[in-house]
């Protein structure tokens, strides 16, 4: 049986949208489908192998940039972001109640082979390098071979 | 997340073994048993035991 497709496009950099992908694309995986993850501009937050605030990137914007916008551990809450409390508080929420948190979800995502994607244009306009992001990305690639690949398959933007 | 773990946990197991998933009312007693099923492995029995099901699947 051929195997149904989902691609994923990645956009924000928000906890709690990250959050809807990264179960969206495990549950999608779970049940056996073809799932690729393509982290663009604020996704690419999420990979990043430093998890906080630093000073990656080529040149002086971007290192700035990069080192505000931070890492996985950096990341707000789209709404009600208390000054950057409630990730935290939202992930003791889940814990309490038995919901998998981000960064189970992330490993989880990763077991169930699912293809995470850096997008090229944004990598390039920021500075980051492949070696800035987490080792599961194997390919860096731009929307001509993002949309190639999905074909045949449904294409989400979060 | 339970067919999350449900998977992982049968992708380490060996063929011809059984893995016995408790699991309390709700969508995944459901969705567990047929995903199961459409991936090819056998749902040996779906029972009730004190306050859990039991849904057991051979590999």
């Amino acid at each position: 049986m051929e195997r149904k497709k989902l691609s994923i496009v990645c956009f924000s950099g928000d906890f709690d949208k990250a959050l809807a992908a990264f179960t969206l694309a495990t549950g999608a995986a779970a049940v056996n489908w073809e799932v690729k993850m393509f982290f663009t501009f604020w996704g690419l937050n999420v990979l990043k192998k430093k998890t906080g605030r630093a000073w990656i990137g080529s040149g002086v914007l971007a290192k700035v940039f990069n080192f505000l916008m931070g890492g996985k551990r950096n990341l707000p809450l789209s709404r009600l972001n208390f000054g950057g409390a409630s990730p935290a508080l939202m992930t003791g929420m889940m814990k309490k109640n038995n919901v998998a948190t981000l960064d189970e979800l992330i490993v989880a995502a990763k077991e169930l082979g699912i293809d995470f994607v850096a997008c090229e244009m944004a990598m390039h306009i920021l500075g980051i390098k492949k070696d800035d992001l987490d080792d599961h990305v194997h390919n860096v690639a731009g929307v001509a071979t993002f949309l190639d690949a999905s074909k045949d398959g449904q294409i989400i933007f979060i | 997340m339970t067919m999350v773990k449900v998977k992982l946990k049968l992708s380490r197991m060996a063929d011809g073994d059984t893995l016995d998933v408790l699991l309390t009312e709700g969508e995944p007693l459901e969705s567990v048993p047929r995903t199961a099923k459409e991936q090819g492995h056998h749902v040996e029995d779906i029972r009730k035991e004190g306050e859990y099901y039991h849904v057991i699947i051979r590999k």
